[in-house]
């Protein structure tokens, strides 16, 4: 096991894990299923179907569109009722086709299993991680493909699995280890012979001793390494957990490929072991339904396209009203204002919040007490960037390194001044973007002017 | 006695001093740009194109620009500066924003409670806002807080109106408002569309009771060379323009005779059959 090197900062948000201990249970087939065109960053797919056509489970509806894209297939087989547009957790309408479904979930051809993916070649390997449709499932939702073909030049030496699960509350990759042990070491595999990297290394806190204990025993004979991890958050945080486990860090607006590593989550590499093994595309994803006003709180193997009110139904409904419904969990994850949102392939979990459990409190100023600095574990200054956004100086913003601030919430979370400091990183970071974009526009607008003769009397 | 002798004489060369250095590295002006830097409005709002005011004006002495960029000099100080530079300048439209939205907190329905920072950006990267409509206006004051003229007021209703007298066109409101609301149109203009969405017109009237419902009384009554249909969305032709009049043939308010600022001191000119 290498040696483990804590990470800078951090917070010890209550764990309230309640849901750890409930099996994960097949979600039943709905009559109706609303799957967005788009579950990963990146372009949307391009629509193969047409209202009207029947589908099989399984099925291509939508094929990778761009580069940075990845397709998507039918959660169940059934009727195309509509070509439309949904809601998503960003409030942004995105395309989608309602399928109805036939209440039989035949299945279409499955793609050729690879059974004996030790001796397949790993572009083979690569292409079916391509063709299921895979993105990475902690959140982000990147289409995996990409994370797995690092250019040539980019030496990869250090596969981690991401088996953290540091958000409090969420309990779905937890389940997934206990319950699938062999497919995720399958998967792990799987990935590391696709890189072509002989060290596998699997970060889990120690918050899962059970988790631990089990994929260290399964693990005999393999050449992943189960490490134990120190129970802090953002103790998954990409950046976090590849200096925790190599010492390594991650370049200013680098990749891990620049340093070696390819971190990839549990969910994902189940996905990948369930693509080559068996053939199956990404169209289920196991979510944790949580939070104090559920009646039965648990974790569920839901469909793409189920609607977060029948996640909820599943889950008892509520018995008391809650103030706050997230989308992921409560340090990461985001507020939605419908339950129609569909679930999607990066759905970790569903939180409810009671009355009690949120505050509105109101935003007073810095006290100056540097609590945010001693807690980021980016080593930035939110205290000091949140007041360079509040004055909109997005360029020196961005000169304090607001663009490495990857929202993990600590700030936030420990400032007493209440103020709301990763707010105001989101939308500095949006900002500081949008500059960017304009900014490129113009040089090309002005470029595209120039080229031609230049008009007299100008210059 | 002495003392004074003392002062006196540290006075006279003191200013000796300062008069000489003034003379041999005294930086050279030109009289013409200062002038021209006068007769600007001093408001560095930067619509123009120019970095603020002084840059503007150094611009125009150059040669570089034009005078007529700046939306917010009155007439005279642009025959003014013309007259100095030998130049000829056109005419001008006088421009003012105006917010196509009238949904306040009476006319448009909520979705959600937020509590996050008061500002529409910050509130863009919360499921883009409470309003149900998503492509209403926030109320939460980018617009207000940009405008050099302090042309902009929020509402008590959370609405964003424009006072046309104090506006002068520079556009900062238009790049701010992360809804895309704001519009520049010719000060003259008798009568503007106040929605901006163009979702149906079934969902709009659910989500605003002064949405444009898009059920083309507007375009029958002026004819399609005025006004037209986008959608579900009427738009003016601000080319060939529109009687006042018509305002009085829709049945939401959403075709106004007035940019939204007037008519918080006369709500009851507003008809709604809600």
């Amino acid at each position: 096991m290498p040696d483990i090197h804590p990470f800078y900062g951090g917070v010890h948000p209550p764990q309230a894990k309640i849901s750890s201990r409930d099996a994960i249970v097949s979600a039943p087939l709905l009559e109706r299923y609303v799957v967005p065109l788009q579950m990963h960053i990146g372009a949307p797919s391009r629509l193969l179907v047409q209202k009207g056509n029947k589908v099989l489970r399984g099925q291509l509806l939508a094929e990778a569109s761009a580069f940075v894209s990845a397709p998507i297939h039918a959660p169940t087989s059934g009727l195309i009722k509509e070509v439309t547009t949904c809601l998503g957790v960003l409030g942004n309408q995105l395309p989608a086709v309602i399928l109805e479904s036939d209440g039989e979930d035949k299945p279409a051809e499955p793609l050729a299993a690879v059974p004996n993916w030790q001796d397949s070649a790993p572009a083979e390997l690569l292409r079916r991680v391509g063709e299921a449709g895979i993105v990475g499932m902690g959140g982000a939702a990147f289409p995996t493909v990409i994370k797995l073909s690092p250019p040539p030049q980019k030496k990869v030496d250090t596969l981690i699995i991401n088996g953290v699960e540091c958000e409090p509350c969420l309990t779905a990759d937890h389940r997934l280890m206990l319950e699938s042990p062999e497919k995720i070491l399958a998967g792990m595999q799987i990935c590391a012979r696709i890189l072509g990297v002989k060290r596998i290394l699997l970060g889990i806190e120690k918050n899962k001793p059970d988790a631990v204990a089990l994929l260290r025993e399964k693990a005999q004979g393999t050449p992943v390494q189960v490490c134990p991890l120190e129970v802090r958050y953002p103790q998954g945080a990409e950046k976090q957990l590849i200096y925790a486990l190599t010492s390594r860090k991650v370049p200013t607006g680098g990749l891990p490929m620049d340093i070696g590593c390819v971190v990839q989550n549990v969910a994902s590499v189940y996905a990948i072991a369930e693509a080559v093994l068996d053939g199956t595309p990404l169209y289920q994803r196991v979510t944790t339904v949580t939070g104090t006003p559920l009646r039965s709180p648990g974790n569920w193997r839901f469909r793409v396209g189920t609607p977060y009110s029948e996640a909820i139904r599943l889950a008892g409904g509520v018995s008391e009203d809650p103030v706050k419904i997230i989308s992921g969990g409560p340090m990461m994850g985001i507020a939605v204002y419908s339950l129609d949102i569909p679930i999607t392939k990066n759905t970790s979990g569903i939180l409810l919040l009671s009355a009690a459990e949120v505050s509105q409190y109101q935003s007073k100023s810095c006290i100056r007490c540097g609590r945010c600095n001693d807690t980021c574990p980016m080593q930035l200054m939110p205290g000091i960037l949140s007041v360079q956004i509040e004055n909109e100086s997005f360029a020196l913003a961005e000169n304090w390194h607001v663009m490495d601030c990857m929202e993990c919430g600590c700030c936030s979370y420990i400032c007493p001044a209440g103020r709301p400091l990763v707010q105001h990183m989101r939308r500095a970071k949006a900002d500081v973007t949008a500059l960017h974009r304009a900014a490129e526009a113009a040089k090309a607008a002005q470029e595209a002017k120039n080229s031609p003769a230049p008009a007299p009397g100008k210059n | 006695m002495q003392a004074v002798i003392i002062l006196l004489s540290a006075g006279v060369l003191i200013g000796l001093a300062i008069a000489l250095v003034v003379k041999f590295f005294g930086v050279q002006s030109d009289p013409l740009l200062e002038e021209v830097t006068a007769l600007t409005p001093g408001a560095n709002c930067g619509a123009c194109g120019y970095a603020g005011c002084a840059a503007y004006a150094a611009a125009m002495v150059s040669g570089a620009a034009k005078p007529g960029l700046c939306p917010s000099m009155p007439e005279e100080s642009v025959k003014k500066i013309s007259a100095l530079l030998g130049v000829t300048s056109e005419a001008r439209v006088r421009k003012v924003a105006v917010v196509c939205c009238r949904g306040n907190d009476d006319m448009a329905t909520r979705q959600a409670f937020y509590n996050g920072v008061n500002n529409c950006r910050d509130a863009m990267q919360v499921a883009a806002g409470a309003k149900t409509c998503t492509y209403g206006c926030l109320g939460l004051g980018a617009c207000a807080r940009a405008c050099p003229y302090g042309a902009i007021e929020i509402t008590p209703k959370h609405l964003a109106v424009v006072h046309p007298d104090l506006c002068v066109g520079c556009g900062k409101c238009v790049q701010t408002c992360p809804k895309k609301l704001i519009k520049l149109v010719p000060a003259s203009a008798p009568l503007h569309v106040l929605c901006s969405s163009p979702e149906k017109g079934v969902t709009k009237r659910k989500a605003c009771k002064a949405a444009c419902i898009g059920c083309q009384k507007c375009v029958k009554a002026a004819g399609e060379g005025q006004i037209r249909m986008n959608g579900f969305l009427a738009v003016i032709n601000y080319g060939d323009l529109p009687p006042a009049e018509i305002a009085s043939c829709c049945p939401t308010g959403a075709l106004s005779a007035s940019i939204a600022g007037t008519e918080q001191s006369a709500p009851e000119s507003e008809v709604i059959n809600a």
